[in-house]
């Protein structure tokens, strides 16, 4: 492994352990607060660790056992880079000087740093606005050039903190291609809780949640099946764990719910029923006929989803037409009847 | 905060201000204190203004004295200028950076020149660097003789116009924050570097208005010069103490030595506050 993290930092509530293989890509995906900038930023050396070590390429970048130093790596010598979710390009230098920090800060010649900067200009399509100040380039221009300014550093491992989180929703799937671009020989964890930036650019996902790694595998497969709540809620599915019994899997409610394909496990294992919100209808009545999941449930939220709206209620999330929601009179505190398919839910053991 | 927004507020600080704009949080009495405030300020130095011996103006300021004075003020408000920067700017760093047990208090203690009336200060050094002071015997054992001679002006203007840079420096480093130095860390650069490079350029605005405050205090100084370093001509007598020795004298050119004073402070200002404005960095 190039990069491995094994570390706590209890004053923050954090006990991970991280690795990335050469080139690759790993996403932190979790809520805010779950401890994702928090491991980045042991990785970058503006945390220290309690207990734990951090390496990278063989070198140990820091170490501590009990709160007492072993090893340490001043930031600066690291060959970590950070972008973070603003550019924070330097206003007082040019785009083109500003691509040319890094290199210039680790010992180019004026020369050197200044091919280096162009190279990564014309990696990025921003060769006319080399001149420029940052104050001047709209916010996708600006993270391009923040992007273009930590690989010219030539990391060893590249950081990033939710690199779209402050782009206008135009912006951000151009930024997410030229990305996926850019990092494909590019050691690289990306801090996101957008399920999108994962499925793009991360070869694995580690779901961080409560500061610890709750699940971990390649991305589609976490995000096909996922086994974490958070996992499900970010993949944009409703997800129901229970227990295995001949009928189906019965949840702790004590329902029944019906899947497709039988898994080939023994009755009693943990399983997890998935389904998308689009799947689910919604119903003021009971509803009757064909094989179909049931729950009864109260509405809690109304949002904007795409041309639908996501109907949250304290059991499943629905996506439905805001004509129906108009028909069925939908608002936070309705109760409700919501109905799937069997054939729309997947189970599989946990 | 969103990137649109940090666009829109660059684009505010940039142009003019919106005559769109209806201002808030302004109640309209305050006006009227306001105003009187205004002219509390200016109305003295117009008054002054009145008094001035404009026909004799030239040969007043002018006389040896005079020259002499204006010079050692100019050269001694510079040389403590560089003084107050070589020391302000890492008080600052490491009161703003730095986490060290009795950081509080420090900061505390490097205000107590601004608090202090100035003759005490010329008390406090004069018990320090004088012939009997603390760290004066040992100079002296040296050769070395700092009350009454120019050094002494110097260390006098220095201590009194150090906390100017140091909290206005201090502050700007604050509000910057870390976050710019933990990018250009993680490019590659050393503390030194970054200082160099990015937080010295950020903070620009701050420690300009700093140095302007601490130039200015360096010049007007007064009450620890004539205590620490009395009043000799073209050693140790700078322009405020001129002008108190001529009102005696010769109010004319005590009026118009002020006048002079009033001049190249409004000169610094208007040059360093153009600068200011044009060089700043977002």
């Amino acid at each position: 492994m190039t990069f491995e993290l094994a570390a706590t930092v209890p004053s923050r509530g954090l006990d991970v352990r991280l690795d990335v293989a050469e080139g690759r890509t790993l996403a932190l995906l979790g809520p805010n607060g779950a401890g994702k900038s928090t491991a980045l930023g042991l990785a970058a050396g503006t945390l220290r660790p309690h207990d734990g070590e951090i390496t990278l390429d063989g070198r140990t970048l820091a170490a501590a056992q009990d709160g007492r130093r072993t090893a340490w790596v001043a930031p600066h010598r690291r060959r970590v880079a950070l972008l973070a979710q603003d550019p924070m390009l330097f206003g007082h230098l040019t785009v083109r000087e500003n691509i040319a920090f890094g290199p210039r800060a680790q010992g180019a010649t004026r020369r050197e740093a200044a091919a280096r900067a162009h190279r990564w200009l014309a990696a990025i399509d921003l060769t006319d606005l080399a001149d420029r100040r940052p104050a001047t380039l709209s916010g996708g221009q600006a993270q391009r050039v923040a992007i273009a300014r930590a690989l010219a550093a030539a990391p060893r491992l590249l950081l990033l903190d939710e690199p779209m989180a402050a782009l206008d929703v135009d912006t951000t799937p151009a930024l997410r291609q030229r990305l996926q671009h850019l990092l494909a020989e590019q050691t690289t964890i990306l801090a996101t809780h957008d399920v999108l930036d994962a499925l793009v650019l991360a070869d694995e996902v580690a779901v961080v949640d409560g500061g610890r790694v709750v699940e971990r595998g390649p991305t589609a497969e976490v995000l096909s099946r996922p086994r974490s709540a958070f996992a499900a809620s970010i993949a944009g599915l409703n997800l129901l764990s229970g227990t295995w019994t001949s009928d189906g899997v019965a949840t702790a409610g004590g329902e029944v719910v019906h899947g497709h394909g039988a898994p080939d496990v023994v009755l009693g294992t943990a399983m997890t029923a998935v389904c998308r919100p689009a799947a689910v209808a919604v119903h003021l009545t009971a509803p009757h006929g064909s094989p179909r999941n049931t729950f009864r449930a109260t509405v809690r939220s109304l949002t904007p989803h795409g041309d639908l709206v996501r109907v949250r209620t304290d059991r499943l999330a629905a996506d439905v037409t805001p004509g129906s929601v108009a028909e069925l009179g939908l608002a936070p505190g309705r109760e409700v009847w919501l109905a799937v398919k069997a054939a729309e839910v997947d189970v599989y053991p946990v | 905060m969103s990137a649109p927004a940090t666009r829109e507020r660059a684009a505010t600080t940039r142009t003019r201000r919106d005559p769109a704009e209806v201002p808030a949080g302004l109640p309209r009495w305050a006006y009227l204190p306001a105003v009187v405030g205004g002219l509390f300020v200016v109305l003295p130095l117009i008054a002054m203004g009145t008094r001035v011996d404009w026909s004799n103006y030239g040969a007043l300021v002018t006389s040896e004295s005079a020259r002499a004075a204006l010079v050692l003020s100019l050269q001694t408000a510079v040389a403590s200028t560089l003084l107050c920067l070589v020391l302000g700017i890492p008080m600052a760093l490491v009161l703003a950076r730095g986490r060290f047990p009795g950081q509080g208090l420090l900061r505390s203690l490097v205000l107590v020149p601004l608090v202090l009336p100035p003759v005490v200060g010329g008390v406090a050094l004069l018990s320090t660097f004088g012939r009997r002071g603390l760290l004066g015997e040992s100079m002296e054992v040296l050769g070395l003789q700092i009350a009454f001679s120019t050094t002494a002006v110097v260390l006098a203007q220095s201590f009194v116009a150090l906390p100017f840079l140091v909290v206005s420096l201090e502050g700007a480093l604050r509000t910057a924050g870390e976050r710019y130095d933990v990018v250009a860390a993680s490019l590659g650069a050393s503390p030194t570097t970054v200082l160099r490079r990015v937080t010295l350029p950020l903070v620009w605005p701050g420690l300009l208005s700093g140095t302007v405050l601490a130039f200015a205090r360096a010049l007007g100084e007064f009450g620890a010069t004539i205590t620490f370093a009395g009043s000799l001509q073209g050693v140790t007598r700078t322009l405020p103490l001129e002008v108190y020795l001529q009102r005696e004298t010769d109010p004319d050119a005590a009026v118009a030595l002020s006048l002079l004073l009033v001049a190249v402070a409004v000169v610094v200002i208007a040059a360093t506050h153009r600068r200011g404005a044009g060089g700043a960095v977002r």
